[in-house]
């Protein structure tokens, strides 16, 4: 016990004399979880218009205003060439053309019914199917409302109507902050775990101090349990850090039991950590253990379900997410700070968790060797 | 220009000996490239939702139905009671529930209304947002085509989808990917390779020699432009013949552009390595420092133009943001130069930045 105390003390005075690490480990991922939590909204605020409006009808002008008034859209520019419109597109100024046809309202009294035209940027096509729903809706109450002045109340009458309320729980405003906050604060806590300890061994082999501990009676075991400890309460440390600024900041529901929380968290910090040692156990140099690290992480973190979300991945591709670590903590930090599930709701994700570790250890136990 | 050569040379060999670095710089973009190509998207496909509806009639069924069959939701199961609702979520399968007030038909009968209520999990704000606008838009669907014939009036849509009609994610995707990619990669293997030499001491063996810092930097750099290139044009091929992501402008631009981002994240690295000793600092700086911001500022995920105003500054100076701007532009609306010449020119302008802060930084001593 007294060897791996040993071990501990060595680690974190070489954290703590690194005088140019010491912000990039405490101070950036704060500063970080400040600036970015604001960066993540797909709400479509404000949907740059330009109206092509070639008909100049007072049905048309009414149409227009419709969008005009609504708090979604923004009407940039208004034009009687399409050309132009489109130009502008391309410059990326606007997000959508609405064009009205000529002899529009004509064909409306006429036929009953008439077209206008969304044309919409859909590079973005989350953003693009967005815009086409507001638009369709406006349509919608724009139809319903001409319906009702201009025929008799009997027709109306056969006219049904659903409405549709909706509401949503555990963040009835939709604040995204509250959503980002847990995200990206697991996010933090995993690249500077991946990576201080993904470098860790391989820097002292590169360096070649390994050597001097090779030749010490510390065993494996030893040796593994203090290149982890230290790391692990930095970790600990960061997201109780992280939380109480959410908690202050941004005032982030804390729903379930905070043990719970850190009892998965010293449970997937455990991960993380062992995956970057093994990840310098089979690594020969800092560059190598860098790049493998910078590999594993982008994968983790673009499938961990922050960004979009693992329904809506190939059924292949949710397979493969299970040994995705980040992918279970995410959900149980989630689950319990904002919906306040109990150890029963997390508890296949955190045994999940807990296999996870026990391999990963082993295998950076059985991986390092004494003897190069 | 000889001895230049030969340290070229000596650069080359360094990274051709090490062949497992090789094959993670070349396998990761082609393997992450298919791997969020097939796996990233922000369509909703087979969201579990739960149902409660009590009156069980013609109608509601057919709503349910529409719902169910449109391919965006599936049904994990029927409530009973609204009770369970809090349950269902709490375990976190179930993302939205739909309620049918009692004797759902028989109102819309007699009074012509009835009334659906739709909750979403807003644990997860944007799927739960996504989730009630396309319900919605199925309930208002299934209302027009019931309500088709007896409309005096009727504006009719018709959309179209400019650059993108299925509305594919890998279209944000692979610029994303490639704007982040790039930049990782350049500005972290120059930044270790150069703090390399410094850590292992032979970079004092560099700075003794007759060559000038300039012809070490850019002998260091040299090889990574022509890497990092290589890796521009793997995932730009892969995206074309994989995914089907056109490119409709001109290949000579974009890839001329790719070079200038290219040579703006080489000299990024140069300056990490000329303000960092160790590979371990240089690498924490590059990653911690940038990953993160490329991922969220850039536009790659998040459309800027939807954050807060203040963000928006700090998303004017991520050079990744007019790279993703440069290739979207080029590769799907075919645009060409005079589209993309202010981006073109801000990336220029932080390519000089960064070199002109490395050589004032530059240090000939190393203590």
């Amino acid at each position: 016990m007294r060897t791996i105390l040993y071990i501990i003390q060595k680690e974190f005075l070489q954290v703590f004399r690194n005088k140019s690490m010491l912000p990039i480990i405490f101070v950036v991922p704060i500063v970080q979880l400040i600036i970015l939590v604001n960066a993540a909204t797909y709400e479509m605020k404000h949907i740059r218009v330009s109206v092509v409006d070639l008909d100049l009808s007072g049905t048309s002008r009414k149409l227009v205003s419709k969008f005009q008034g609504s708090p979604f859209y923004i009407i940039r520019s208004t034009s009687f060439s399409y050309a132009k419109a489109e130009d502008e597109m391309k410059k990326g100024n606007i997000d959508m053309i609405l064009q009205i046809p000529a002899k529009f309202e004509k064909k409306l009294l006429k036929e009953g019914s008439a077209k206008v035209q969304f044309v919409i940027n859909a590079i973005n096509g989350q953003s693009a199917g967005l815009t086409n729903a507001y638009s369709t809706m406006i349509l919608i109450d724009y139809n319903r409302e001409v319906g009702l002045e201009s025929t008799n109340p009997a027709v109306m009458a056969g006219i049904r109507s659903i409405q549709t309320d909706y509401s949503y729980w555990y963040n009835p405003k939709l604040n995204y902050k509250t959503y980002m906050v847990p995200g990206i604060l697991v996010l933090l806590i995993t690249i500077i775990g991946l990576l201080l300890s993904g470098m860790n061994i391989v820097r002292e082999m590169e360096i070649g101090t390994i050597e001097q501990i090779n030749v010490t009676p510390i065993n494996k075991i030893q040796f593994i349990a203090g290149k982890l400890t230290p790391f692990w309460i930095i970790g600990l440390f960061e997201l109780a850090f992280g939380l109480i600024i959410g908690k202050l900041l941004f005032n982030i529901p804390m729903e379930g039991s905070l043990a719970l929380i850190f009892l998965s968290a010293s449970v997937y910090l455990f991960v993380i950590l062992s995956f970057g040692l093994l990840i310098s156990t089979i690594t020969h140099t800092q560059q190598q253990a860098m790049l493998v690290s910078f590999f594993f992480m982008v994968v983790f973190i673009l499938m961990s379900g922050l960004f979009t979300s693992i329904e809506s991945m190939p059924h292949w591709a949710q397979i493969l997410d299970r040994l995705n670590p980040l992918m279970y903590f995410m959900k149980i930090m989630r689950m319990v700070l904002l919906k306040g599930s109990g150890f029963a709701d997390i508890s296949p994700h955190f045994w999940s968790l807990v296999v996870y570790a026990v391999c990963i250890v082993s295998l950076a136990i059985l991986r390092y060797r004494k003897v190069s | 220009m000889k001895r230049f050569r030969g340290f070229v040379i000596k650069e080359f060999y360094h990274i051709f000996r090490d062949y497992r670095t090789l094959l993670i710089l070349f396998g990761m973009p082609a393997v992450q490239l298919m791997l969020f190509g097939y796996v990233l998207t922000n369509e909703i496909k087979d969201a579990k939702i739960a149902i409660y509806d009590p009156s069980k009639d013609v109608v509601t069924r057919k709503i349910s139905d529409k719902i169910l069959s449109s391919g965006y939701f599936i049904l994990e199961r029927n409530l009973n009671s609204v009770a369970e609702i809090d349950p269902a979520f709490r375990q976190g399968e179930v993302k939205l529930a739909i309620i049918y007030e009692p004797g759902f038909s028989q109102k819309l009968e007699k009074t012509g209304k009835a009334r659906i209520q739709l909750i979403g999990d807003a644990s997860d704000p944007n799927t739960a947002n996504m989730l009630v606008n396309y319900a919605t838009g199925i309930i208002n669907n299934y209302l027009v085509s019931m309500n088709a014939q007896k409309m005096p009036v009727q504006i009719i849509p018709e959309v179209k989808m400019m650059y993108n009609e299925e509305l594919k994610g890998v279209y944000m995707f692979v610029p994303g990917l490639m704007a982040m990619l790039l930049m990782l990669i350049s500005a972290l293997m120059t930044s270790l390779s150069i703090t390399k030499e410094k850590e292992l001491g032979t970079m004092e063996l560099l700075l003794v020699s007759p060559m000038r810092p300039s012809q070490i930097i850019i002998g260091k750099v040299f090889p990574y432009v022509f890497l990092a290139f290589i890796d521009a044009c793997i995932i730009l091929g892969l995206g074309n013949l994989v995914f089907g992501m056109p490119i409709m402008g001109s290949i000579s631009l974009l890839l001329l552009e790719s070079f200038l981002y290219i040579c703006m994240a080489l000299s990024l690295g140069i300056l990490i390595s000329n303000i960092t000793n160790s590979q371990q600092v240089a690498m924490m700086l590059s990653l911690v420092v940038l990953m993160l911001p490329t991922i969220l500022l850039s536009g790659f995920i998040f459309p800027v133009e939807n954050m807060p105003m203040i963000l928006q500054v700090f998303c004017h100076l991520m050079p990744p943001k007019y790279y993703i701007i440069i290739v979207k532009s080029i590769m799907l609306q075919g645009n060409g130069f005079i589209y993309v010449w202010h981006e073109t020119l801000i990336l220029i302008g932080f390519t000089i930045l960064f070199l002109a802060l490395s050589i004032k930084k530059f240090n000939i001593r190393l203590t």
